[in-house]
């Protein structure tokens, strides 16, 4: 029987190395906890820099965001038209699976890319496709005829139902992309 | 004794490069003749390109407008380094967005020349006459002589390299333009070496060219220029490799070798600006060979710029018709044209009567069937390794390959595509006779989509940012105005006498607290 005061030490000493163990597993467990969200985090992010940034809603998700969410947490890979079939591939090497073709319920991909072109004399200045248009490719103000920036516009559509008097049409972006203002101008006026 | 020795050794060993193939040289029959100047062609095509393809020349005269040899035809709006002068007088017949035409008047009246006379010629005397006779590098790219230079003496240039090493099989326009022209091409190089205020000055030429290396020693004694031979092998010639094998830097893709000081001029730009500074002349003649089995007789022609290539055959004695009808008959299948412009290897098949000199066309080749077969089919690779020991940049082209063909994008720019110098060397390789570079070109350009994509992409999320910020604000105001209820005094006049009174009276007593 050893004296009561090393009985004492062993004790304390026993206690205070399961407590050091138990805080040191507890703090690997929080690491390891840590670095998973991390990791489901930085999956959105990497899903959501592939993705092409239209926030043109064809996947089913209210902008690119919400759907690599929703990605990130099994959502099929194959619902996004304006990115493709290079999307597709590039996801599924991505997250380490089997790349499946475009589901034709989300449409079709584009086969050229697409501009939304306002014939102009027939706006009114309402404003609608502005507030519509996801990544601000429309420039106008109230009772002013708008216009498209061709080079930011996607040709998502979104624009198209809006408008009161339809007078938005989506067009192949190779016939507009000479047509600069100046140019327009140049060829109102006969000077072309 | 042994150090001299070494030393010897050293001095006579060649700069050499690892990889790289030695295909056969074939300029013997076209070396025969000397240069010869072009009659003056009845149409000249001028092109309005600059070397990035998206920026244009403007023409700076009009349609039916009578021209004189050294006018200035086209310029850049904004920047003046890219000019372009008539090389003969005659009539502009048409312009269009990338050519100019003119119908020459075969009487060649030219304005007069005002060259320098003194011999000691200031540094920004010899870039102006630089600047305004519009040289570009003649060895290929086509970049603005004047902006080169610039670019090296801004990084503080250490060394200017005259490339004569014209490593390709046929091509020997610099080798002909070296054995008869060799003082001014020296002369040339010292004013490039005085502009850019480089320390040294390199001539590098292949070790096979026996006369051209003749010709040049005789001028060289006078100058403080150094004379290095270079390994024949092909890509030689390459800017960043022959620095590698000159000085042993080795230039990452992301620079320009101007940047790191080292300057790089073709010889053909040295005669150019030897005729700039010393005669006041634009730059609107190069020296081109003309070369291939159909010619009765291959040679090098000092040819005016916008030369039909169509005519420099013609005066080779190219048989256009029987050609044809023979390769017609060998070759039914085949749609592609049978003249190459520029290098066989790193050149581009051409519609013959498209085509026209400019200032980088080193060559025109008529190709025949032995030289130039037919690609067969192609068949699969058998991992000999042959292409790896072949590339000059040492890449591994199997690997790119495969990568490319599967459009793996992470492993093609951890493999290096992007260093590619698209040499051709793996291809010329190939015992599967796989067109590797065709592969890699295509990579590259899906790669430079993708990446323009995915900037575009970033731009079109700030832009989504903002709409959400905007749209956030605005919803948070409805609800706001929906949570107010509304003022419940309507407003009257006697209201709003009151307010001001209030007001008026508020104003004077804090007038009154500050006197006190």
């Amino acid at each position: 029987m050893l004296p009561l005061n090393e009985q004492l030490a062993v004790t304390l000493l026993a206690w205070s190395a399961i407590l050091l163990t138990a805080f040191f597993l507890g703090l690997r467990l929080h690491r390891t906890l840590a670095a998973e969200q991390q990791k489901q985090r930085s999956v959105v992010e990497l899903v959501h820099a592939e993705l092409p940034q239209t926030q043109c809603g064809q996947c089913g998700f209210p902008g690119c965001l919400p759907y690599a969410e929703a990605i990130s947490d099994g959502e099929p890979i194959n619902q996004c038209p304006p990115g493709g079939e290079h999307l597709i591939l590039r996801l599924a090497r991505l997250l380490n699976e089997p790349p499946e073709p475009l589901n034709p319920r989300h449409g079709t991909p584009q086969k050229e890319p697409l501009v939304a072109v306002i014939r102009e004399p027939e706006c009114i200045g309402c404003t609608k496709c502005i507030q519509a248009c996801p990544v601000d490719a429309i420039l106008g103000s109230a009772k002013t005829m708008h216009t498209v920036l061709i080079s930011e516009c996607t040709g998502c559509d979104l624009c198209v139902e809006p408008c009161p008097v339809d007078c938005i049409d989506i067009v192949p972006a190779a016939s507009q992309r000479n047509q600069r203002p100046l140019n327009r101008y140049a060829i109102s006026r006969g000077l072309v | 004794m042994l150090s001299q020795a070494v030393r010897w050794l050293t001095e006579r060993r060649l700069a050499s490069f690892s990889g790289g193939i030695r295909p056969p040289r074939q300029t013997q029959r076209t070396l025969r003749s000397r240069v010869m100047a072009t009659p003056i062609p009845q149409r000249l095509f001028l092109s309005l390109t600059t070397y990035s393809k998206q920026e244009r020349l403007t023409p700076v005269v009009r349609l039916g407008e009578a021209v004189r040899k050294y006018q200035c035809l086209a310029t850049h709006l904004q920047d003046s380094d890219f000019i372009l002068h008539a090389p003969t007088s005659g009539m502009i017949t048409a312009i269009s967005r990338d050519t100019l035409e003119i119908q020459s008047d075969g009487l060649d009246q030219a304005l007069t020349l005002r060259g320098s006379t003194t011999e000691k010629i200031t540094q920004a005397a010899i870039l102006e006459s630089i600047g305004r006779a519009g040289i570009v590098g003649q060895g290929g790219a086509g970049y603005p002589t004047i902006k080169k230079i610039r670019l090296a003496a801004s990084a503080g240039a250490k060394v200017l390299i005259v490339n004569a090493a014209e490593c390709e099989p046929f091509v020997c326009c610099d080798e002909a333009l070296i054995r008869e022209f060799a003082d001014q091409v020296v002369k040339g190089a010292e004013y490039l070496m005085q502009a850019s205020a480089a320390d040294a000055g390199i001539i590098a030429i292949e070790s096979d060219k026996l006369e051209a290396i003749a010709a040049i020693q005789e001028p060289l004694k006078a100058s403080s220029l150094t004379l290095r031979l270079l390994a024949a092998k092909y890509p030689a010639g390459d800017e960043r490799i022959l620095i590698k094998s000159l000085t042993g830097q080795e230039i990452p893709d992301s620079v320009h070798p101007a940047e790191r000081g080292i300057l790089v001029q073709n010889a053909g730009t040295a005669k150019a600006v030897f005729d700039a500074v010393k005669l006041g002349q634009p730059s609107i003649s190069r020296i081109v060979t003309v070369a291939g089995a159909p010619l009765k007789t291959p040679k090098n022609f000092s040819a005016l710029l916008g030369t039909p290539v169509s005519d420099l055959l013609s005066w080779c004695g190219f048989e256009h018709e029987s050609h044809s009808e023979k390769s017609s008959a060998h070759f039914q299948h085949t749609d592609h044209s049978k003249i190459i412009v520029g290098g066989p290897l790193t050149g581009r098949r051409a519609e013959m009567f498209r085509e026209s000199v400019q200032q980088t066309t080193t060559c025109v080749i008529a190709t025949d069937k032995i030289n130039f077969p037919a690609s067969g089919p192609e068949h699969a690779c058998i991992r000999c390794g042959f292409c790896a020991d072949a590339c000059p940049v040492g890449l591994l082209p199997q690997q790119l390959l495969l990568y490319s063909r599967n459009f793996d994008e992470h492993n093609l720019n951890s493999h290096g595509l992007h260093s590619c110098i698209e040499c051709g060397a793996c291809a010329y390789v190939c015992p599967s006779k796989i067109p590797l570079v065709q592969h890699y070109r295509q990579s590259k350009a899906i790669l430079r989509d993708s990446a323009a994509e995915r900037s575009e992409s970033q731009l079109r999320q700030a832009r989504y940012r903002h709409w959400q910020t905007r749209q956030g604000k605005a919803a948070r105001r409805q609800v706001k105005q929906a949570a107010e209820p509304e003022r419940e005094t309507p407003f009257s006049r006697e209201n709003a006498k009151s307010e001001i009174a209030e007001a008026v009276a508020r104003v004077k007593e804090k007038k009154s607290g500050n006197r006190q």
